[in-house]
């Protein structure tokens, strides 16, 4: 157990290096932008005159790297720091209110992971199933069905699916809402209602990948000579995968759902967007579009400690699940 | 009611508020029920601190229903009193006096006087503040406070748009000694009042029970602003019946909106403008024959139909459209002709002409067609037009007013001289096309301190002849305000055409049908 954990802790500190290469990129990548956040929030506005003092207001004026090491230090002692719209909103209003960016992100966040949340609870189950059945009535209509399907939801673009979705399901038959506007005070079950058009969009595309990968892993194992064991005592079928199978295809299953619920977290602006479902994907291109770099900075160091995070989930599952990584000699 | 015209109000408006409490009902409107409107144009960083707001969610939010101007435009055109009953002017439109409606209360039950007005437009001056319409509120020099329900209002130079200018989306009134409450509250003396509202994502609103509009106003129980700003997304939630009504339609889909029958467009044309400014003092613009080959060499109608797909209407080089008072609608028209582009090229002293014309679509949706639009059209007259593809980020800080001849839009301004001062006032910084013209400039402080109607439409009827004639800004267009509305709305015959869902104003005059 120790090796895990000196793993965990090693990879935990590699994340956190990443973690900072990311945000430098970011940094980096959002200056190199043309225009910045003075010369967008004023549009046909930008005199020379009014970008200066919105630039001299919100530092934009000093150099790049004082401004990244100033938000890095902010950042270390925890302070994520404010938008620069609220910032502005504040000067307007001589220094009320203090909403900062973790308060604007918190909400979104967790609207975001319980779309993530809904589309995993329904996703994983289909797609480990839909393999495992694949894997075992393989090359029979039934597995390539399950392929031809779930591989061209995947190979349609995401907004493509979801307007499929809304054509079948909200305009030609109106069971679920076209829009998935939630929000606070909302009952549990509205709010899944609303979530479900914009959860089963996200399980069409990421249910392929895992499904395929439980499928070809079980189907790898099928040809071990355990399993030809397994089959010469007589088991069924069924019980051959599902009980001598799966266990030792658990790792790369693991890694590939992991993946999936990362893509859920980070890739689901333009889904959100189709929707209007207010989650952090929406804030982030909303921040992007008006170069608001404290937001967008946090918004990508969320999405790159979701996939770090995971990842690491999915290796630490791994090695657990595999007793000759658990016990090394 | 006919006896009141739209000029006649101008000077005195003491018939303002009768008009007002009247509303001339055309038809017995549903009270009670719900509106919910699916709009694009809402940002993350919106408030309710009404110097910030520059798009219709914000605006039909708090203008059109939780806060209330001093005076209200009309959707016919006329202005109105809102907070203000009536008004006055001295004889040089210097000093203006308004009368406040009496009895009127805050959401928060504080009364409304002339201290909160006093306080309300220093918000616009006071240091750090950041209003668009600080230019408006910065012209005032003296606010004297007469009694709690009388104020006097002095201007630095005579404006005899000044109630006009009062009916400014940014100059909402707030409660005096707690702005920054009602700021982050919204709390208005507006026919509804603020339930929840999550900053570009929702806003909701119930009605006031004993508002001082009374049942000619405000017909909705509640009001539920959902912000949409993907159009196809917007365009969903109105066909599933999500929501009544929607603003911008993508006129590529309108087809699709037209074949239901259970939802109507609503179309109208008002000052919103798409243009080609070109800085006059820079050759070879320059020179007028340039400039007046160039209003020959562009062929307008054209562009309303390809640019605009027929929703539209030529423009005549004034940026002075169908929803401003003066507008010159018998002005004779420019129109394509080759010919005299070619023949006022050859009065410039020139065989051929090589210019370039810098693009973006940021400018307006189809800008860059445009530009290819215009160079086609204007080839055949000697115009080598060479069409330079602008990036969109940063375009109106590096390219409009920088480059000698652009693409450009304006929203337009509710009365001449707020439009001309914005934009065609010699040495002002948005005349970006470095418009000084003697004649003109003249006429513009003429008319503007001008209380005669009949006067006032003669100056500015001149005006828009120098600018179609002289003027250095290609307006080839007025581009329609769009929008669609379900058949469980009913909404009035007029609809306003000063901004888009019927001024900002659906919450107050649109009814359950």
């Amino acid at each position: 157990m120790d090796n895990v954990l000196s793993i965990i802790l090693q990879r935990l500190a590699l994340g956190l290096l990443t973690l900072l290469i990311v945000s430098v990129v970011i940094f980096t990548a959002v200056n190199l932008l043309p225009g910045d956040f003075a010369e967008s929030i004023l549009g046909q506005g930008a005199t020379p005159e009014a970008v200066k003092s919105i630039r001299e207001d919100l530092g934009l004026d000093q150099g790049p790297v004082t401004r990244y090491l100033s938000w890095l230090s902010g950042m270390l002692t925890g302070d994520l720091g404010t938008s620069f719209a609220q910032l502005m909103f504040q000067t307007n209003m001589g220094g009320a209110g203090d909403v900062t960016v973790v308060d604007q992100i918190a909400p979104r966040l967790s609207n975001t992971l319980f779309l993530a949340g809904v589309t995993a609870m329904i996703a994983v189950p289909i797609a480990v199933t839909l393999g495992v059945l694949a894997a075992l009535y393989r090359n029979t209509v039934f597995d390539r069905a399950a392929n031809v399907m779930t591989l061209s939801s995947i190979s349609s673009p995401e907004f493509f699916m979801a307007y499929i979705l809304i054509l079948v399901l909200a305009v030609l038959n109106p069971i679920l809402p076209s829009l998935s506007n939630i929000y606070d005070g909302m009952s549990f079950s509205e709010r899944l209602e609303k979530t479900l058009l914009p959860a089963l969009t996200l399980t069409l595309v990421v249910t392929a990948h895992m499904m395929r990968m439980t499928r070809a892993a079980i189907i790898n194992l099928l040809a071990s000579p355990y399993i030809e064991m397994a089959r010469l005592k007589g088991m069924s079928p069924m019980r051959v995968i599902v009980k001598h199978a799966l266990p030792n295809a658990l790792a790369p299953i693991i890694n590939v759902i992991a993946l999936n619920l990362a893509y859920l977290v980070t890739g689901v602006v333009v889904v959100e967007v189709v929707f209007v479902y207010p989650g952090i994907g929406q804030l982030f291109v909303d921040s992007v579009k008006i170069r608001d770099i404290p937001v967008v900075q946090a918004c990508c160091l969320i999405f790159a400690a979701a996939y770090i995070l995971l990842n690491l989930t999915a290796d630490v599952l791994s090695i657990l699940s595999n007793p000759r990584l658990r016990h090394p000699k | 009611m006919n006896g009141i015209s739209r000029r006649g109000l101008l000077k005195t408006g003491v018939a303002a508020g009768v008009l007002g409490l009247t509303g001339m009902p055309l038809r017995a409107q549903t009270r009670g029920g719900k509106l919910t409107a699916g709009m694009g144009g809402a940002n993350t960083s919106d408030s309710w601190d009404g110097r910030t707001h520059s798009d219709i969610f914000m605006i039909a939010s708090a203008h059109g229903t939780v806060f209330d101007c001093l005076t209200e435009v009309g959707a016919d055109g006329t202005l109105k009193g809102e907070l203000a009953e009536s008004w006055e002017a001295s004889a040089d439109a210097k000093t203006w006096t308004f009368n406040l409606r009496k009895g009127v209360t805050f959401h928060n039950g504080k009364s409304f006087g002339a201290d909160d007005v006093i306080a309300s437009l220093n918000m616009h001056t006071e240091e750090g503040a950041k209003s668009a319409a600080k230019p408006i509120v910065s012209a005032i020099s003296e606010m004297n406070k007469i009694t709690d329900h009388q104020i006097q209002f002095v201007l630095a130079a005579g404006n005899a748009d000044f109630p006009y200018l009062m009916s400014d989306y940014h100059i909402l009134m707030f409660p005096d000694g707690m702005i920054e409450e009602a700021i982050q509250k919204g709390i208005g003396t507006g026919l509804y009042a603020v339930e929840s509202f999550d900053p570009g994502v929702r806003m909701v609103a119930k009605r006031v029970p004993n508002h001082y509009k009374g049942d000619s106003a405000g017909f909705f129980d509640e009001i539920e602003y959902i912000a949409i700003n993907d159009n196809t997304a917007r365009m969903n939630a109105l066909m599933t019946g999500q929501v009544d009504a929607i603003n911008r339609i993508d006129f590529k889909t309108e087809g699709l909106l037209k074949a239901n029958p259970a939802v109507r467009i609503q179309e109208v044309t008002g000052n919103q403008h798409y243009s080609f400014p070109m800085l006059t003092d820079v050759a070879p613009f320059d020179q007028v024959h340039v400039r007046q080959a160039l209003k020959y060499g562009i062929n307008r109608q054209e562009m309303v139909d390809k640019i605009l797909l027929g929703h539209g209407q030529v423009g005549n080089d004034t940026p002075i459209g169908p929803a401003n008072q003066y507008y010159a609608a018998d002005m004779e028209q420019l129109s394509y002709d080759p010919d005299k582009a070619a023949f006022h090229l050859k009065q410039a002293g020139l065989d051929s002409l090589d210019i370039d014309l810098s693009a973006s679509n940021a400018a307006f949706e189809g800008a860059v067609d445009a530009a290819q639009l215009f160079q086609a059209s204007a080839a055949g007259s000697g115009i080598n037009i060479n069409v330079i593809q602008e990036p969109a980020d940063g375009y109106w800080s590096n390219v409009w007013n920088a480059k000698p001849f652009c693409a450009c839009y304006w929203s337009g301004r509710a009365t001449e001289d707020w439009m001309f001062s914005t934009a065609y006032e010699a040495g002002v910084p948005w005349n970006d096309s470095n418009w000084d013209h003697p004649r003109f400039q003249e006429l513009l402080l003429t008319a503007r301190a001008e209380l005669d109607s009949d006067k006032r439409s003669e100056q500015y009827g001149e005006m828009q002849q120098i600018l179609r004639d002289e003027g250095g800004v290609l307006i080839p267009m007025f581009a329609n305000y769009v929008q669609a509305v379900n058949n469980r709305i009913s909404s009035p015959d007029t609809v306003g055409n000063l901004w888009q869902m019927d001024n900002a104003r659906m919450a107050e005059r649109w009814s359950v049908a």
